[in-house]
């Protein structure tokens, strides 16, 4: 059996997919931890076109950008699927895996801007979660259906990170009762064993995500 | 029961032609629907609500959005020809990384350095040839337009895209598009 590894970084939520979904399928893993301010040699080498974590390191192969990566994890180890046989619903779970790709920009740029910039994002990223709520999860209790899927891993960061992210901005983006979907989402999502085990600590990541914050409004307003 | 593929585009669409080229490659009839995009069909807004763009594939009634998505869905469900995807997953996630690479950015230099084999694909055309193929339209337009040679520069890449359209699929479509291009840019 060849040997995995994960480059990832603390408490990146595209370095937790991986983990997430490497542990799903029960695959031994070496988890190697990146500082990203001072990237080491392997990382340039395995991923030269971004230079950026996760990376997956199969049998020496590298394999860069986490859904290229959880293909590819689908794939190799097809225990536990994450995707659905049906090449129709396979489409619609990929879809709502690219859509999550499209948020980024707007939530970035909640938690990176200030002023008039800020409250674009703010609207933007409301109207987004509400697309999110009603189009991608609807009336179902994951994404994937019965059970987590693909999309659900993608959306992960709304369950573990976005709380942390408000709270550290100072702006709540999910109010209380305006998203009871995907509120009990959230609770389903965080409530299977992988993903309970494998998330990071509040107060670390809200120490860390504060001085993020400090920092983005420091070059914003300087 | 026959299959009734439609197809939702607007023709100068690098998008677009991807899915009209998955397609021709797997040798499949459908119905061609041009969309006006300053007044776009309600049948576009009922099959794509998120992003009421095209391309979308409607395959018996269900639709399908997003082009690299698509073309993924028509090498899964036409999987007896003409293979897009390698069947090895490290070579797919190869594949997927490039297409990727393509959708987020276009560098022309980056190109020219990539392409070891016949084809992105190797030695026969595959995902990320059908991703990028339909930007080496505009390879003509830059040149007949901008006045610049995108030969002398990318010796490599034309080589490239003149082993594509070696391809009749490539051919027959490229032809059109060109011809639609030049007329509508005098």
């Amino acid at each position: 059996m060849e040997d995995v590894k994960l480059l990832g970084a603390w408490p990146s939520s595209f370095s937790y997919r991986v983990i997430w979904v490497l542990k799903l399928k029960g695959v031994k893993y070496e988890y190697v931890e990146e500082n990203l301010f001072n990237k080491s040699d392997l990382l340039l080498r395995y991923n030269p076109i971004y230079k950026k974590i996760p990376v997956l390191v199969h049998g020496g192969k590298p394999i860069a950008e986490s859904i290229v990566i959880l293909e590819y994890v689908e794939e190799t180890w097809p225990q536990n699927p994450l995707l659905p046989k049906d090449p129709y619903e396979r489409a619609v779970a990929r879809f709502w895996t690219k859509f999550e790709e499209h948020t980024s920009p707007t939530f970035f740029s909640f938690f990176q801007s200030v002023g008039e910039e800020q409250e674009r994002a703010v609207k933007e990223a409301k109207e987004l979660l509400r697309i999110i709520e009603e189009q991608g999860l609807g009336e179902k209790k994951f994404f994937g259906g019965e059970e987590i899927g693909l999309a659900d891993i993608a959306f992960g960061w709304i369950a573990g990170w976005l709380r942390t992210m408000e709270e550290a901005v100072g702006v709540k983006l999910m109010e209380d009762d305006r998203f009871p979907r995907l509120q009990a989402w959230i609770e389903n999502f965080k409530a299977v064993p992988v993903i309970k085990e494998n998330l990071p600590d509040h107060n670390e990541m809200l120490a860390y995500f504060k001085q993020r914050r400090e920092m983005f409004i420091g070059s914003a307003t300087s | 029961m026959a299959d009734e593929i439609i197809l939702l585009d607007f023709w100068p669409s690098m998008f677009g032609m991807r899915v009209r080229l998955a397609l021709a490659e797997k040798g499949l009839k459908y119905e061609y629907r041009e969309e006006d995009l300053w007044n776009k069909s309600p049948l576009l807004l009922e099959m794509n609500p998120v992003h009421k763009k095209i391309p979308v594939l409607i395959h018996n009634g269900k639709p399908i959005c997003e082009s690299l998505i698509i073309v993924q869905y028509i090498d899964e469900v036409w999987c007896d020809k003409s293979p897009l995807l390698p069947s090895d997953p490290y070579q797919r996630a190869q594949a997927r990384f490039w297409a990727d690479y393509i959708d987020k950015k276009s560098a022309l230099s980056f190109w020219k350095e990539s392409l070891e084999k016949p084809y992105f694909g190797g030695e026969k055309i595959g995902f990320v040839d059908v991703a990028l193929v339909t930007f080496s339209c505009w390879f003509y337009a830059y040149e007949t337009f901008g006045n610049f040679s995108i030969e002398a520069e990318c010796p490599k890449l034309i080589a490239w895209t003149k082993r594509c359209m070696e391809r009749r699929a490539c051919r027959l479509l490229w032809k059109i598009h060109t011809r639609s291009m030049a007329l509508s840019w005098g």
